[in-house]
């Protein structure tokens, strides 16, 4: 009977231990959405949108650094969107059983949880020392590189789905493969793939690190790609740590549309995605 | 109106010999465009996989040689030197390996028994309707950006901390041999801990959402037998799911470790930015990642550039390697969900 007992404490331990260990968890996010609201929401207005970033202690906006944000990303995403996806597309239609293919899916795996700081340093290197200036070229190009990875994963595992017997019904037909893929496997993997990139937008939205020390930072309007641009999470580093009561508050607004914008991202893309599982 | 009359089979034939020539030399020419466009997406398709691996090479490349001045002046040193000096340019590493190591084993101290707890909530607790929302809701924890984690951190965790954690752990543990070095000095709120409970937070739903994952891979027969023979919940998880599953749960553990080694911004905003090494938990320090965000870009001497370029090498092939662990051993354990 000792026994019996111990054993269903314990189980009663465990359980109240997981119960607790998912409250906690989720406590954080309560915290953390809390803390944001509570310190943003108060800053939301017409002016943080059409005003641009103050000197200390006078009003202002977030307007240069939205834009420099927006224009990186849709850079980042145009030019990281097409390689992901074609490179998914080999590793799922044409090299399917290749050793090469497993070779870039183990690298591509690592690539997508590798420090982005890292890339940073790396297109610091490979393009801002060459060039001899910051840019908010090399500021896209830094988040393209994070883009890749999410987009070759999620299109490859979404072909990957796509029941062979349709391809081989349009083979069959006397399409040729290019052909296939772009009507046929594309076609039925179209909102897996939309979900992919939804994903690294949301990735790279808040992206801070890279892009310290490649497109740097902008006091002023600039859409200027060949020179340092703004960039929300960058303005919202520098401001928060600044010893300026405006500037802080600035940066918790910034820090709430960021998240917003992120979770919300992460949730359309979820819903797109419903019947599948993330991993 | 009358159907037109059909043609007859001479009549096509009839047809089609005339015009089978031209006909042939169009078909030729189209068949041909088709193979050719065929050949070339697959050849632009096989460059974009490789360009993946480019971009690894590439990476490792350009850090070794923007390193290299660094690594060439200091040697082996470098991963041995607790200075950090711009002003006489002796650099030195272990400052902030030490910070990286021990930050990230804070963080996986608590997320790992934390994370495989939810994960139990989530697989076998939790009713049915309520789990994809719970899941999704620690799943967002990921989704936060870390510079959110960064400004909530410096301005509201560690003033909480710094007024309730940290003084409790102070006077609690101030007359106890050991644990009174780890936390010694007075509690400043940012520093090594901070940063370690952030981080923990931040890869808490890493360990959640691939142990759910893999959790849910243990045949139901295995889990029903031990059900049926009295097992309670907790001993069917840690005799029967955790046994089965205990691969998945280690590499789930390793990309965590990978994540928290990485982590930039949130610590960054935490960590107090102090390039020594101090026993106490309670004291700044300093991580790779911090070091390179706060100081790339004040930088002025090469050596000190190629000294910072040197530390994200370094934090480049600790993740590497960590990450690299826990693909193999998460791919294994796909392969056996499989067959």
């Amino acid at each position: 009977m000792a026994l019996y007992d111990k054993r269903r404490r314990r189980n009663t331990l465990a359980m109240a231990l997981s119960f607790a260990a998912t409250a906690f968890g989720l406590g954080w996010l309560v915290f953390i959405l809390g803390a944001l609201l509570w310190n943003g929401a108060s800053g939301i207005s017409l002016s943080v949108f059409t005003e641009m970033t103050p000197p200390p202690g006078a009003a202002g906006g977030l307007l240069n650094p939205l834009v420099g944000s927006l224009i990186m990303t849709a850079l980042a995403v145009l030019i990281g969107t097409p390689i992901g996806m074609f490179a998914g597309t080999y590793m799922a239609e044409y090299g399917r059983y290749e050793k090469v293919t497993r070779l870039v899916r183990f690298i591509n795996d690592i690539l997508l949880s590798a420090p982005s700081i890292v890339v940073g340093l790396f297109i610091y290197e490979v393009m801002v020392a060459p060039m001899g200036h910051f840019s908010g070229l090399a500021g896209a190009v830094a988040l393209a590189v994070l883009v890749i990875p999410v987009v070759v994963r999620s299109t490859e595992d979404m072909l990957l789905l796509v029941p062979n017997s349709l391809r081989e019904a349009a083979l069959a037909l006397g399409m040729p493969r290019a052909h296939v893929i772009a009507h046929i496997s594309y076609r039925a993997a179209r909102a897996g793939i939309v979900t992919g990139v939804l994903l690294a937008v949301a990735r790279i939205s808040g992206e801070t690190a890279p892009l310290l020390f490649t497109a740097l930072n902008n006091q002023f309007w600039s859409v200027n790609l060949n020179a340092p641009m703004p960039s929300l999470p960058v303005v919202i580093f520098q401001f928060a740590l600044s010893p300026y009561k405006d500037w802080q508050s600035l940066a918790w607004t910034g820090a709430l549309i960021i998240t917003l914008v992120v979770l919300a991202l992460s949730i359309i893309a979820r819903i797109l995605a419903a019947p599948r599982r993330s991993s | 109106m009358p159907p037109a009359r059909r043609p007859s089979l001479v009549d096509v034939a009839l047809q089609n010999g005339a015009l089978a020539a031209a006909d042939q030399q169009e078909r030729i020419k189209r068949l041909g465009q088709i193979r050719s466009i065929d050949k070339l997406f697959r050849i632009l398709t096989r460059a974009c996989a490789l360009a993946v691996l480019g971009i690894l090479g590439a990476v490792l490349l350009s850090l070794f040689f923007g390193a290299w001045p660094a690594l060439s002046t200091f040697g082996l040193n470098f991963f041995v030197t607790e200075s950090w000096n711009p002003v006489t340019e002796k650099f030195g590493a272990l400052p902030a390996i030490y910070g990286t190591l021990v930050t990230s084993t804070i963080a996986m101290l608590i997320a790992l028994p934390v994370g495989l707890f939810i994960a139990i909530f989530l697989t076998e607790l939790c009713p049915i309707w309520l789990r994809r929302p719970v899941g999704i809701a620690i799943e967002l924890l990921a989704g936060i950006p870390s510079i959110i984690y960064g400004i909530w951190g410096f301005f509201v965790f560690a003033p909480f901390l710094q007024t309730t954690l940290q003084p409790f752990l102070v006077d609690s543990f101030g007359n106890i041999p050991l644990l009174s070095t780890l936390f010694a000095g007075p509690p400043y709120g940012i520093g090594i801990m901070t940063a370690g409970l952030i981080l923990a937070i931040m890869v808490l739903p890493f360990i959640t959402s691939i142990s759910r994952d893999v959790f849910e891979t243990v045949p139901p027969v295995l889990k029903e037998a031990a059900y049926g023979m009295g097992c309670t919940t907790w001993e069917v998880f840690w005799n029967v799911s955790l046994p089965y599953t205990r691969v998945g749960v280690i590499g789930g553990f390793m990309l965590a470790l990978g994540r928290a080694l990485g982590e930039t911004m949130a610590v960054t905003f935490v960590i107090g930015n102090a390039h020594r090494i101090s026993g106490s938990l309670l004291a700044p320090g300093t991580t790779i990642s911090a070091t390179i965000a706060n100081e790339f870009t004040e930088a002025v001497s090469d050596l000190y550039t190629s000294s910072l370029i040197a530390l994200g090498l370094i934090l480049f092939f600790i993740t590497f390697v960590v990450l690299a662990v826990a693909r193999i051993l998460l791919a294994q354990i796909e392969r056996r969900a499989g067959s």
